[in-house]
């Protein structure tokens, strides 16, 4: 087993798919009146979040607590450089306090990967900067394998603000390993520059929203933030949902058992309309549920629960 | 005054003669000198370049002297083989008046390893929003001729142009960082497949090209000369190939990282990697090698920039940009170029000083001429320890790689300001 999950680029399809299997196993813990099994009974989880984030973080905090770690909340908001002590400093104190494993969630892409420079214990990326977000990524690989029974040969479209997406990029790369084929859909301006070299060679780019739905298996819709438009990314709220919001006419142009994946928070009305966030196609509250059965495997994986 | 002989030497790649340094001066050329005052100094293998000139220096003081002072700037410098650094303005306070650009200026004296020559800020405080007082700092006894925002880009066409005109008056040169801002805003590194990959945003290439095509129509249509720091990409080899091809006085230089280094270092997030302009690609550094070669770019300057440990061992994103150069820099330019002395002098030495109008500088040893030169040994090889170095910082992108060449003594103006490859103070 690899020692952190900074990229969905650092698994390869039988680390990725072992973590998607222990993750099933996991789910049935959920079904159970006690919720809880020892695995990581005596270790130290930190969940170290330098930016808001409560469902990632107490999905992480879930996953750590059902497998009876000690979970340790630390909240750093604010950049390292403005105030408060530096990020090498915070990871020398988790060091000294014998932290296992350390959850971080932070606005500058790559600060996980310093930070695994700096602790012995496993380093999980929960979301940094425009970078990547890879325990995202697998609670949507493990969805879209729970409702169409396989990955390998799935059309995934994902729509949005690509450009500033860290669930797109570990998306892509996680896809692309299990063997599923990713479709980018959006305006030009959110499409970063070599994208598909950068990433995953079989990617596609679409600019066309309703050319790419008659063969999606899977439609993931992003989250766009509305001050975008300010930056001319592009001309309005309005625009955008109609040229790139999935509405309950679009949603019909899809096959009959493609299913509709957003990682939250919605906008309802911008990239989403409520028709289709709450129909039966969405499986929005299903992630949820799975990314707590995904992040127990991550960490019971990374820290050797299965050695013992 | 201690006279010098050195002893089968090779003058800028010439055969091997002997050089006799005397007075301040190079006294005498030629094969079997002798002097029986004079200090004797082997040569033999050793190549004898005119001393190296930086027009691109960052030396932090006053300000942030814990990164670097003019001092530990002017060791770093003489040991690196130069004789004079142009020191840049972004300081604290910013060399943006007379008085600041004196301080630098005594400082250097002071130190005496190199002659420290002061570049002006062009607007006050960099802002770029006036002009700060040009020819009072050109009037000082800094006698400043060089002026550049470095660091920021003097943006808006119209102060572009009044300061290209202005310094007109005495001789002056505008040294552009060129990036447009609007172009960058929050940039990190190159844009392209590693930020996409990497998820930082990205500095277009475009954000240089755009302001050096305006600058050099700029500095065309009001007759003015105009220098740009650091090109870093292939499309502004191409704008300046097109200046250059109409008459227009501009002359340009790029850094030893940008001629070695590409943007997938960033892949580690060390932001030792992270610099301004950012590291390119490998199609960059094919274009830049060639301008450096057939004259397009005419000068290889460090844009050593010291930056403290704190500003370094952080998130990429939070780290300031630059990287050290000035020990490193002559290794690199015989590391990219091989052994073609004549070219590394004239990018190294004689151009910039020329440019920066240092007069005593950038001149071939010879008889009658002040004895401002270095001694390289070519054939030895040295590991970088970042822990060696001579500067107060420790931000060389070169840490732990083996690199080509090694500065064995360097004298200032007959005074060797290293001996044996080591500081004399």
């Amino acid at each position: 087993m690899i020692r952190h999950l900074l990229s969905g680029a650092d698994l390869d399809a039988d680390t990725a798919t072992e973590i998607l299997d222990t993750a099933a196993e996991m789910a049935t813990v959920a079904g159970r009146e006690i919720k809880k099994l020892p695995a990581l009974r005596g270790r130290t989880v930190v969940n170290l979040f330098y930016e808001d984030s409560t469902r990632t973080r107490i999905s992480f905090e879930a996953a750590a607590k059902r497998l009876s770690a000690d979970v340790i909340n630390f909240s750093a908001k604010g950049s390292s450089v403005t105030k408060g002590e530096s990020l090498k400093d915070t990871a020398l104190t988790l060091q000294a306090m014998g932290a296992d494993a350390v959850v971080v969630r932070h606005p500058a892409s790559g600060a996980p990967h310093r930070l695994a420079n700096w602790v012995d214990g496993s380093v999980v990326n929960a979301g940094d900067g425009t970078h990547e977000h890879p325990t995202q990524a697998l609670l949507d690989a493990y969805t879209m394998r729970a409702r169409l029974g396989r990955l390998a040969g799935l059309s995934v479209a994902v729509v949005g603000d690509v450009l500033h997406s860290r669930v797109a990029r570990s998306n892509v790369l996680l896809l692309s390993t299990l063997g599923a084929k990713v479709t980018l859909v959006g305006p030009p301006t959110l499409i970063p520059v070599d994208i598909t070299a950068a990433l995953a060679p079989g990617t596609d780019v679409s600019y066309d929203l309703d050319s790419v739905l008659p063969n999606a298996d899977v439609v993931m819709m992003l989250r766009v933030q509305r001050e975008r438009m300010n930056d001319s990314y592009f001309p309005s709220a309005r625009e955008y949902a109609r040229r790139y919001g999935l509405d309950g006419p679009r949603m019909r142009r899809l096959p009959e058992h493609a299913i509709v994946m957003h990682p939250g928070p919605m906008n309802r009305g911008m990239e989403i309309t409520p028709e289709v966030a709450d129909s039966p196609r969405s499986t929005i509250v299903e992630q949820v549920t799975n990314g707590v059965s995904v992040r127990m495997a991550v960490l019971y994986l990374l820290l050797g629960g299965n050695n013992r | 005054m201690t006279a010098y002989l050195i002893t089968s030497v090779s003058v800028v790649g010439a055969a091997p003669t002997d050089l006799l340094i005397r007075d301040g001066v190079v006294a005498e050329v030629g094969p079997g000198l002798s002097a029986p005052d004079a200090t004797v100094i082997d040569g033999t293998g050793l190549v004898a370049l005119p001393g190296l000139v930086d027009l691109h220096t960052h030396l932090r003081e006053p300000g942030r002297e814990d990164a670097e002072t003019v001092e530990s700037g002017s060791r770093a410098a003489a040991l690196g083989g130069y004789t004079a650094v142009c020191a840049m303005a972004n300081t604290s306070p910013v060399a943006d008046t007379a008085g600041v650009v004196e301080q630098v200026w005594r400082l250097g004296r002071e130190a005496a390893l190199v002659d420290v020559q002061p570049i002006g800020a062009v607007t006050v405080g960099l802002a770029g929003e006036r002009l700060a007082e040009l020819g009072a700092m050109a009037d000082s006894a800094a006698r400043v001729r060089i002026f550049s925002d470095d660091g920021h880009c003097v943006a808006d066409p119209k102060l572009m142009r009044r300061a290209l005109e202005y310094v007109k008056a005495f001789d002056g040169i505008i040294a552009q960082h060129a990036e447009e801002p609007r172009l960058t805003e929050g940039a990190q590194m190159h844009e392209g497949e590693v930020s996409t990959r990497l998820g930082l945003i990205g500095w277009p290439a475009v954000a240089e090209e755009a302001i050096i095509a305006r600058d050099v129509l700029l500095a065309e249509h009001v007759g003015s000369r105009l220098h740009v720091c650091h090109v870093s990409t292939a499309g502004s080899v191409e704008v300046l190939r097109h200046a250059k091809a109409r008459g227009v006085r501009v002359t340009a230089e790029v850094t030893p990282h940008h001629l070695l280094l590409t943007d997938e270092r960033a892949e580690t997030y060390d932001p030792v990697f992270k610099v301004n302009p950012p590291l390119r690609t490998a199609a960059d550094i094919t274009a830049l090698r060639a301008a450096l070669a057939d004259g397009v770019i005419d000068v290889i300057a460090t844009d050593h920039a010291p930056h403290a440990v704190e500003d370094k061992e952080c998130e990429w994103a939070y780290a300031r940009p630059g990287m050290l150069g000035l020990e490193t820099a002559l290794s690199i330019a015989l590391d990219v170029l091989g052994p073609e002395w004549d070219l590394i002098a004239e990018r190294m030495s004689r151009a910039p000083a020329r440019i920066a109008g240092l007069p005593g500088h950038g001149v071939d040893p010879a008889p009658g001429v002040p004895a401002n030169l270095t001694l390289i040994d070519p054939a030895a090889r040295r590991t970088i320890e970042p822990a060696e170095l001579a500067s107060r910082s420790r931000n060389t992108p070169y840490a732990r790689m083996t690199l080509p060449g090694r500065i064995v003594a360097t004298f200032l103006r007959g005074e060797p300001t290293v001996l044996d490859g080591k500081a004399v103070k």
